[in-house]
């Protein structure tokens, strides 16, 4: 069984650390902040300014002032701090942040990334998207593993413009955890039930598959 | 020194055809409600505009796309706008896409008085095309220019008479920034008080930096993404 967009936020989950500051992306990535283990002092950066992003207001307490990188209300917490936009980026570019989680259009198998344009579509523009990947030290891609046509998203090479090159480092879709290796995408564990011949059937990129591969499970 | 003008429509009184406008905010968070209102007003038209968004159809810049009195964007996301969208496709309105750091740190290298800065967002990309490459220790970076804007239009909480001016929460945004960056920086403000009574630790922009302020009135501080929790 493929795993819901929830399980893929909830997989990335495993990958925060004590003392972790995380900027999440919009759509999945968003999600991950559900799967904080508690306990945990996890500290999540939003772009237009601010650390120490809190959950969404109770209805009646939204604050104009006080929104997301994706525009939408939210609330502080114990020890948020305000700040500008170029020293938002500042603390991304300086490496400060420990790990960037976003969404995309394609990945290629050295780590390339595509999530911002498709030729011959309204282009909205690429917000923060390629600051983070410029200069986060560890980059996650959460998405499906196969387009809405069922063509795969893991590449050889990018067909649309590009965001960053050789910047992700794992990509957790669907079917499969996969680390970006010199050699290409190395499969990590699989989704419940789905086989290794489906995953290499749908990663039209290099593939490395070495020894037993762990199925996902949740609790 | 008293910076303080009537309102809006003062303020903005010598921004004429053409003219390079920088309009702080994020989204609809921090914008200048009362400026953009008198710019709409004033009808002044071939603006360039330098903001992270365009607004919404009927709020925000997009009340001087409707007008179409803009004819380039300079921004890192132009989305939820119908009109927007219509005048590029048809070639009404240019934009230029930049990301969104690179955007606010070329505000801050014009109110730093630097000509450029170095960043690798867009190495490798469309954005880095034409642009001159830098290798440092073994990684490449863009050169990005200074932004050279005539008017800075920004937003804060409280002001006081000599200019200093403090945000609050995320509507801070690019506004400190933008406030550096304009030749002639302008300051609409939700409360305006005597100098002397900001507590000089407490001011983000420092007044030098700007020339004309004045308090706003019937701010809307319209919300793009009312999201809220049940529990």
């Amino acid at each position: 069984m493929a795993l819901t967009k929830e399980q893929i936020a909830q997989r990335i989950a495993r990958e925060l650390q004590q003392g972790y500051y995380v900027n999440l992306g919009i759509g999945i990535p968003t999600l991950v902040a559900n799967y904080i283990p508690s306990g945990m002092d996890v500290v999540l950066q939003s772009e237009n300014g601010l650390l120490g992003m809190g959950p969404f207001p109770l209805a009646g307490q939204e604050d104009a002032d006080l929104i997301n990188a994706g525009k939408q209300t939210i609330t502080t917490v114990k020890g948020s701090v305000f700040f500008d936009s170029a020293l938002s980026f500042g603390m991304i570019r300086a490496g400060k942040v420990n790990l960037t989680v976003l969404g995309a259009m394609e990945v290629s198998d050295c780590g390339d990334i595509a999530n911002w344009k498709i030729p011959g579509k309204m282009v909205k523009g690429m917000g923060g998207a390629m600051d983070l990947v410029a200069s986060a030290r560890n980059i996650i891609v959460a998405m499906m593993h196969t387009n809405p046509k069922g063509e795969s998203k893991l590449l050889p090479a990018c067909t649309l413009p590009l965001t960053g090159v050789r910047c992700v480092k794992k990509v957790v879709t669907d079917l499969a955890v996969l680390d970006i290796t010199p050699q290409g995408f190395r499969l990590l564990e699989r989704a419940p039930g789905v086989s290794i011949d489906e995953i290499r059937a749908k990663t039209a990129g290099r593939l490395v598959v070495e020894g037993e591969i762990p199925e996902l499970r949740f609790d | 020194m008293n910076k303080v003008v009537a309102g809006p429509d003062v303020a903005i009184a010598d921004i004429m055809d053409g003219a390079t406008l920088m309009l702080g905010g994020f989204g609809l968070c921090g914008i200048p409600e009362n400026c953009i209102a008198a710019l709409v007003r004033k009808q002044v038209r071939e603006l360039t505009c330098i903001s992270n968004n365009a607004g919404v159809d009927d709020f925000g810049i997009g009340l001087m796309l409707a007008q179409r009195q803009v004819k380039k964007m300079i921004s890192s996301y132009v989305g939820e706008n119908a009109e927007f969208e219509r005048q590029l496709l048809s070639g009404e309105l240019q934009v230029e896409l930049i990301p969104q750091g690179t955007l606010a740190t070329r505000c801050l290298a014009a109110g730093y008085g630097m000509p450029a800065i170095y960043t690798p967002a867009g190495v490798g990309t469309e954005v880095g095309i034409g642009k001159e490459v830098r290798n440092f220790e073994g990684k490449d970076y863009l050169m990005e220019m200074a932004f050279d804007a005539d008017f800075a239009i920004v937003k804060a909480w409280k002001g006081d008479t000599m200019g200093n001016l403090i945000y609050r929460a995320t509507a801070r945004n690019f506004n400190p920034l933008m406030a550096m960056a304009g030749k002639i920086t302008i300051a609409e403000v939700e409360e305006l008080v005597p100098a002397g009574e900001l507590d000089p630790d407490a001011i983000h922009t420092p007044g030098i930096y700007v020339h004309r302020i004045f308090q706003g009135t019937g701010y809307e501080k319209r919300i793009e993404q009312r999201t809220v929790r049940s529990v």
